[in-house]
């Protein structure tokens, strides 16, 4: 899986042995052995802290479907039962529930951090977009576990995400009816979205393992953008970078307990604590927070249909980012201008976010809060359109470094 | 290399911040505009060493027996977690709250269905540790038939299940205006309950004088921790995990240390 | 990976770095050790479970001869009303001879007066072989064993009228699930 020559030589009568029949060994020794560039710096840290994620999701996942029960008339009290009469079971709910909003934290920190330092440019592209696929596939694996404690927004969330479908021309009820498998959100619905639940990990988890092959193919980005050119710019990943993502974990676990032991509701909403109920829909539908600035872009347009387009449209356009910019530099450590076009960028997602948690008539500072999505949304959208490509075109870059090692040691004082 | 960190810290508390935030949003999103203030208490379960007052819960109880359970079932919970550790009748010595006396009493104030095993009819016999907080109505319909058009909520997680928590609780149930007993400013306007407390609406065992705040107060702790039952447990296992994690850290920061001395970065 | 040590200072330093990573290790260690504990032990009874534990069975209303099945613990628990030639059987099987050795009486538990009532065998309905529930009907269709007692039709062992083993592949006599007398006449199981 990874992209340069193998150091790895077995040692032993085993070893030898397995090599020549699966070398399974040798890969995990070349996975160890990477020679990554020697500047990576914290923000470079997410990736191993998503797997981590990943991992525990997955384990705590598998065992509250031990104790779950998939049906409208149980899911909501197998979950009481379990926070209350399973062993541990009032531990790992809250770690499951709270370990997926941190899951979207650190994604979105990887994110970023991929868009500040150009890591979708040539010839990292598959990287980048088997990343957005796993984005896309963990935002439906989210969408789809918030459904099952069936609770009310639970359940409106789900009649919510479903009505997209219903939006499409001519088809659309026939595709929503389809998806829900009856009228309703219903138990045919629950029953599905708990086996697609169960499913759509261990596909995030494969398609992790490509995401993870093309980036030791193409070779690691780095913050100041420019490729390895001896054996100087690189550090083998063990011990060097097994011990910054070690600390970093721990950092990042600190967060997670801190949530998980003392607020493991604050990131959740109290309706999700009513029981589903198909007579009444709670007065304040809002999505998990993760979610929250695809809802303003949503709700920012006054067409159904526009608007669920724009919302699917935000995401699309991260696929063709790579093709977006022009520019020829990668990091935004020497693009003066664009840089502060990032950080607007960064500022508009959490407008978005904030005013997905709003009513669309709440006032804010004078101004209506769908008037601040439909801002944020423009300028979104001119970010990736009309920002990036023409800035690639007439920005003049600062200089850069002429090697990794230079630019380390040159920085150094700084 | 030091402001990635500074930036990274900045984050992470920007997302607390954010969390908070959204708490608050809720919250004013939840109120109505009136005269009413909110009252805050400071619960005794507040903070990160916070526990849940046994007294208050054990008067609590005996509120919502008394007064919330001829319309409000509990029905996540079974006698048995009166006992339960962290609950307001634990007894040390008996591990299993089922063997519990007190329990055992508590639970014999209860009627309960059940069938006949020799006949399969429905019978009804007192209530055991084991069985769970009885339903009160047949079905939905029949509860909100009889109770001015609205089911009354079942109260096994409604203090988590209202934006504001258990002050939520507390400041409906003290907010009623007596000579309008079917308003409230904190639901905001007509509500399906009356007033259900009034002064003296029990007598505690205890010689507390039963107010409607002592009352609602004592209510609030006792259906906070049904609500939350696990929450001493958590509270001090994060305590612990809190301090493991912060002495890995401190040894993962000199591990990287050790490991990076010799790479000028 | 190897250090370079050219003077003593390094030597001091690699000393310092051992002792980082064997105390960074042990944490770890000890910290997943603490992790795995919830994850394992959720697998364990619930406390609904654990609490669900005791039936009460009135006696009186068993028939003689006949048998009495109650779910207990999601498993069947046998009361059978014995005849007299039944007990007479299973006290007079010499106990040396039986692959399980137990006594008749060793099977039963005494009423609040402190006697046995060897009428009433209280036995848990599972085969001790891989699990199945052994019949006593006396029928062509369903055959209660060699030994008058019952039969377990899926792997043939047989059980005596004390419920002990006689014969196949069984290793032990019927389990006798813990009971008392609550009355003269009613049993609590659990």
């Amino acid at each position: 899986m990874s992209g340069h020559p193998s150091t790895y030589e077995p040692k032993n009568g085993f070893t030898k042995w397995m090599d020549q029949r699966l070398p399974i060994i040798r890969m995990g020794a070349d996975f160890m052995t990477y020679p990554s560039p020697r500047n990576l710096n914290y923000w470079y840290t997410f990736g191993g802290i998503l797997t981590l994620c990943l991992v525990a999701q997955i384990i705590t996942g598998i065992i509250l479907a031990m104790h779950y029960t998939p049906s409208v008339d149980a899911a909501f009290e197998s979950v009481q039962r379990i926070k209350r009469d399973v062993p541990f079971g009032w531990l790992l709910q809250p770690m499951h529930a709270v370990g997926a909003s941190m899951f979207f934290f650190a994604v979105y920190i990887h994110m970023f951090r991929g868009l500040y330092y150009g890591s979708y440019k040539a010839p990292r592209e598959m990287v980048w977009i088997l990343g957005c696929v796993i984005y896309l596939v963990m935002m439906a694996t989210g969408f789809l576990g918030y459904t099952l404690p069936w609770g009310q927004m639970s359940f409106w969330g789900a009649t919510v995400i479903t009505g997209f479908f219903g939006a499409i021309p001519v088809v659309g009820e026939s595709v929503q009816q389809w998806l829900l498998g009856g009228y309703a959100v219903d138990n045919a619905t629950l029953n599905r979205f708990f086996s697609l639940h169960y499913l759509l990990p261990f596909v995030i988890a494969a398609i992790v393992g490509l995401h993870v092959w093309a980036m030791h193919h193409a070779g690691q980005n780095n913050p100041v953008g420019i490729e390895p050119k001896s054996k100087e710019d690189t550090l083998s990943f063990h011990p060097y970078y097994t011990a910054k993502d070690f600390f970093a974990i721990c950092i990042f676990l600190l967060i997670f307990a801190y949530f998980l032991f003392y607020y493991p509701d604050s990131l959740g909403h109290a309706d999700n604590y009513i029981e589903a109920d198909a007579l009444e829909t709670p007065a304040h539908i809002v999505p998990e927070w993760y979610f929250l600035p695809f809802y303003a872009i949503l709700r920012a347009v006054p067409s159904k249909l526009l608007g669920i387009l724009l919302m699917f449209a935000a995401v699309a356009v991260l696929f063709i980012l790579p093709w977006l910019d022009t520019s020829k530099v990668r990091s935004m450590r020497f693009r003066p201008v664009t840089k502060l076009w990032f950080i607007l960028f960064v500022i508009a997602c959490f407008v978005l976010g904030w005013h997905g948690a709003l009513s669309p008539d709440d006032p804010v500072m004078g101004v209506k809060s769908v008037w601040w999505s439909r801002a944020a949304t423009l300028y979104y959208f001119s970010f990736f359109l009309i920002i990036l490509p023409v800035m690639g075109l007439i920005e003049t870059p600062k200089d850069r470094p002429d090697s990794i090692t230079k630019s380390v040691l040159g920085e150094a004082s700084s | 290399m030091k402001t990635s960190i500074k930036t990274a810290i900045i984050g992470a508390f920007t997302l607390i911040g954010a969390a908070f935030a959204g708490t608050t949003i809720a919250n004013a999103a939840g109120d109505s505009e009136s005269d009413y203030e909110m009252k805050h208490i400071h619960w005794h379960f507040d903070g990160f060493r916070g526990t849940y007052d046994r007294a208050a819960m054990q008067r609590g109880y005996q509120v919502y027996k008394e007064v919330c359970a001829s319309c409000h079932q509990l029905k996540f919970m079974s006698f048995r977690h009166l006992g339960d550790k962290g609950g307001p009748f634990y007894d040390e010595h008996f591990k299993n709250p089922s063997d519990n006396p007190v329990v055992k009493g508590l639970a014999g104030d209860w009627e309960v269905t059940d069938i006949d095993l020799d006949t399969g009819e429905e019978i009804t016999r007192k209530a055991i540790p084991s069985d769970n907080f009885p339903a009160i109505y047949s079905n939905k319909i029949a509860a909100a038939a009889s109770n001015n058009g609205k089911a009354p909520p079942d109260l096994s997680v409604i203090v988590k299940a209202r934006s504001g928590g258990a002050d939520y609780i507390y400041n409906l149930l003290v907010a009623y205006d007596e000579e309008h007993p079917t308003e409230n400013p904190v639901f905001g306007g007509q509500i399906a309950m009356a007033a259900p407390l009034y002064e003296d609406a029990v007598e505690y065992a205890d010689g507390t004088p039963a107010t409607v705040d002592q009352m609602a107060k004592d209510v609030t702790e006792f259906l906070a921790w049904a609500a939350d039952p696990k929450m001493e447990q958590r509270k001090s296992l994060g305590l612990a995990v809190m301090i493991y994690l912060l002495i890995l850290t401190i040894l993962a920061w000199f591990t990287y240390k050790q490991v990076w001395r010799n790479v000028k970065h | 990976m190897s250090v370079h040590t050219e003077n003593s200072h390094e030597v001091i330093d690699e000393d310092k770095r051992d002792f980082i990573y064997i105390a960074t290790g042990t944490v770890v260690a000890a910290g997943a050790a603490g992790l795995a504990w919830p994850l394992v032990m959720q697998m364990g009874k619930a406390a609904d479970t654990l609490a669900a534990g005791a039936i009460e069975i009135d006696l009186s209303k068993v028939v003689e001869g006949q048998q009495l099945k109650m779910l207990w613990r999601g498993a069947p628990v046998f009361v059978r009303h014995r005849t007299a030639a039944e007990i007479a059987e299973a006290e007079s099987v010499d106990v040396s001879d039986l692959k399980d050795p137990q006594t008749d009486d060793e099977r039963l538990v005494p009423n609040p007066a402190g006697k046995l009532e060897p009428q009433y065998l209280v036995m848990v309905g599972v085969c001790t072989h891989f699990g199945c529930i052994p019949v006593a009907e006396q029928n062509k269709v369903k055959p209660q064993g060699e030994f008058g007692g019952w039969y377990c039709p899926c792997h043939g062992s047989h059980y005596d009228t004390s419920g002990r083993i006689r014969k196949g592949p069984a290793p032990k006599n019927l389990k006798i699930p813990p009971y008392e007398y609550i009355s003269d006449t009613v049993i609590k199981v659990g």
